[in-house]
């Protein structure tokens, strides 16, 4: 009988540091993944916690870890070479063939474009092609960003906004809340353009609710939700909400269902 | 088919019984109530007849049987992982009708709820043959007859306790024994309640809504809820659990994961790193569990969650009273669509 509970010891083979709270693992593994899939990794002996893969290739996939407690304080210590315990990948992704010839636009608050990465690098890099491909992402402040060369890189290839809340002495791009520069997407064909909204509850809300108020239709936006998570695969209760479980049926939502969902 | 057996001759077959399967049933506990030298009906193993307490209800459910408090899922040394050694003997357990049916409502979790099956649980649950007890009588907070839960039939074997005797019917050649003295062959199927003193009126999942979720009722269990959890513990339905990494040596190299029961009325239940909770007051709690129990369950698997057995109404130490509250949801709801 296959046990699902049994992590296994994957090398670490690259750690790049995105900010001083944010670190990016490469790890091998081989396997099928989707974009917006999470793992479960964990240290026997301190924790377990799920964590969204960010990139992946046929050999290795990526991970970018916020470090905020006692699991993700230990991962911190490790270094290429060190294992890691993983078992997935879990949750449903991001199904590409939903944005393929459409207009898009990807919108991330902070850590949520980890999730979201993967599947923007995949039109960006032409695997597939969209209409018209706008990135939205904002930050706390400059020192906060995520994936500065992929945002970079990217901008070569669609219309890349990144703003920051606050920013600094050095800051020239853009500033303020997400939600102020949803007016300034391509909007020529908001009836049929589609949204994907990942970040912070209080984040998503307000973007959805900007995005609607804009001219988007519900069942064009997308979102990708985080909830407490032991399991990861439909058995420990923690990601229930309503009859729906985020792990299982999730964590990528229409918005259709996502906003059904009380918690 | 049955056969009927004087109480010498049943525990006769308890002891051949037992020589395959340790045997469970409802048993007093001393000492262990809620007051100081009270005793408390739990489940525990037995040898005889005598031990059976037949006349009260289980104050915990059975399940902590074949799903422990606390599981090790794998010890680790050095990387290495070991799962725990499973050499168990098969087990009987003697059940009322609604719990019967609750072990289905876990099978369902644990076994069918998304692709993974849970080996843990499976290979416990595997082991198990349950005996039916007759319920025609219930107690003062069952409201088994109102969730449909009162008759229950993939039993492996019931039984009828008279007096001085029992009618037995064996449905798993597993439970057979040879050679029972003074076996006698009788027609015996076993009955079932047909009305408790408790009912309940279950809103129908169609008219539940938002409205619903956000009505007051909720915010007076905000006061007098004190998330003790004991209502999950108790409930032969509740599933729920967390996993705990526990080391046993500074560096981490030595130790074990494991799980533990929780449940939705437990602080920090669906806490998230980073400061973001959800459900933090005790109403929203009340309203999540009762939602599971009489509305999202159903909508996800087509039955209800809750199997009436009245142990959450029990157990409260507040006299917070799960039947009464689905009553009240019910009333709130029927309101809602007449003004709709
Ligand atoms: C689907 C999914 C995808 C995710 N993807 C990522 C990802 O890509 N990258 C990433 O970094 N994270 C991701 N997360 C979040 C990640 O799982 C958590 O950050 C991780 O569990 C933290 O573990 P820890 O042991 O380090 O923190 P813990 O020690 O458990 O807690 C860390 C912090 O939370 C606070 N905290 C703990 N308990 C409470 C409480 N009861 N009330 C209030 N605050 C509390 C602590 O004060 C501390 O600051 C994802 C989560 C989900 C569900
Ligand atoms: S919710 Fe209460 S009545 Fe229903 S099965 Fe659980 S303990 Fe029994
Ligand atoms: S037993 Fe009563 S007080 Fe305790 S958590 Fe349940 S409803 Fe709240
Ligand atoms: S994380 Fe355990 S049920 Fe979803």
């Amino acid at each position: 009988m296959n046990n699902p509970y049994l992590p296994q010891a994957y090398k670490i083979l690259e750690i790049r540091k995105e900010t001083a709270i944010d670190y990016t693992f490469k790890v091998a593994f081989q396997g099928n993944v989707i974009g917006g899939q999470f793992m479960e990794i964990s240290i026997p002996g301190v924790g377990e916690a799920p964590i969204s893969i960010c990139n992946f290739d046929k050999t290795s996939l990526e991970m970018t870890i916020r470090r905020v407690g006692r699991l993700t304080d230990k991962i911190f210590n490790l270094q290429a070479g060190d294992s890691l315990f993983m078992r997935g990948p879990y949750g449903n992704g991001f199904d590409t063939n939903i944005f393929k010839n459409k207009d898009v636009a990807f919108i991330a608050g902070g850590t949520g474009l980890a999730p979201i990465r993967k599947t923007i690098d995949h039109f960006m890099t032409g695997i597939d092609e969209t209409k018209i491909l706008e990135v939205l992402v904002g930050f706390k402040s400059p020192s906060d960003r995520l994936f500065i060369d992929d945002l970079d890189r990217w901008s070569k290839f669609g219309n890349v906004t990144v703003t920051v809340d606050k920013g600094d002495d050095t800051w020239q791009g853009e500033t303020g809340l997400i939600t102020t520069h949803i007016g300034k997407l391509d909007l020529s064909n908001v009836k049929e353009k589609i949204a994907v909204v990942v970040g912070p509850p209080i984040m998503m809300k307000f973007t959805t609710l900007e995005l609607i108020k804009n001219g988007f239709k519900e069942e064009n936006i997308w979102v990708s939700f985080e909830r407490k998570m032991s399991c990861g695969i439909g058995k420990c209760g923690h990601c229930k909400i309503d009859e729906t479980y985020i792990c299982l049926d999730g964590p990528v939502f229409n918005y259709i269902k996502a906003k059904t969902l009380i918690d | 088919m049955g056969i009927h057996l004087s109480n010498i001759a049943f525990n006769d077959y308890l002891e051949k019984l037992s020589e395959k399967y340790r045997i469970f049933a409802p048993i007093v506990k001393e000492g262990k109530g809620k007051f100081a030298e009270t005793n408390v009906v739990g489940y525990g193993e037995i040898k005889t007849l005598e031990e059976i307490e037949i006349d009260k209800k289980s104050y915990f459910s059975p399940k902590e049987i074949f799903y422990p408090i606390r599981e090790t899922l794998f010890y680790f040394t050095d990387n290495k992982i070991e799962v725990p050694k499973f050499e168990e003997k098969p087990l009987v357990i003697f059940v009322r009708p609604c719990d019967l049916n609750g072990v289905r409502k876990l099978d369902t979790i644990f076994l069918r709820n998304g692709e993974a099956v849970d080996f843990y649980y499976k290979r416990r649950r595997d082991l198990v043959k349950f005996v039916m007890m007759e319920c025609t009588e219930g107690f003062d907070t069952c409201f088994c007859v109102s969730m449909g839960s009162n008759e229950a039939h993939d039993y492996d074997a019931a039984i009828r306790f008279e007096d001085g005797s029992v009618s037995l019917k064996i449905v798993d050649d597993a439970l057979m024994v040879e050679n029972l003295d003074g076996q006698e062959n009788i027609d015996f199927e076993p009955e079932f309640i047909k009305e408790n003193k408790v009912k309940v009126n279950i809103p129908d999942v169609d008219k539940v809504t938002k409205e619903t979720f956000n009505n007051e009722i909720w915010k007076e269990y905000t006061s007098r809820c004190i998330a003790c959890g004991r209502c999950n513990t108790s409930c032969i339905t509740c599933s729920c659990f967390t996993m705990q990494d526990v080391s046993l040596s500074d560096d981490n190299r030595i130790g074990e994961r494991r799980r533990v029961w929780t449940g939705c009325h437990v602080n920090g239940f669906s806490d998230m790193a980073g400061g973001h909770s959800f459900r933090d007051k005790n109403g929203e709690r009340m309203r999540f569990k009762t939602m599971h129990k009489i509305n999202d369950f159903y909508k996800r698997f087509d039955e209800h969650m809750c199997v009436g057995c009245g142990r959450c109404d029990d157990v409260c130490p507040e006299y917070i009273s799960f039947s009464k509250c689905i009553n009240k949801l019910n009333e709130i709801v029927k309101e809602d669509s007449a003004n709709e």
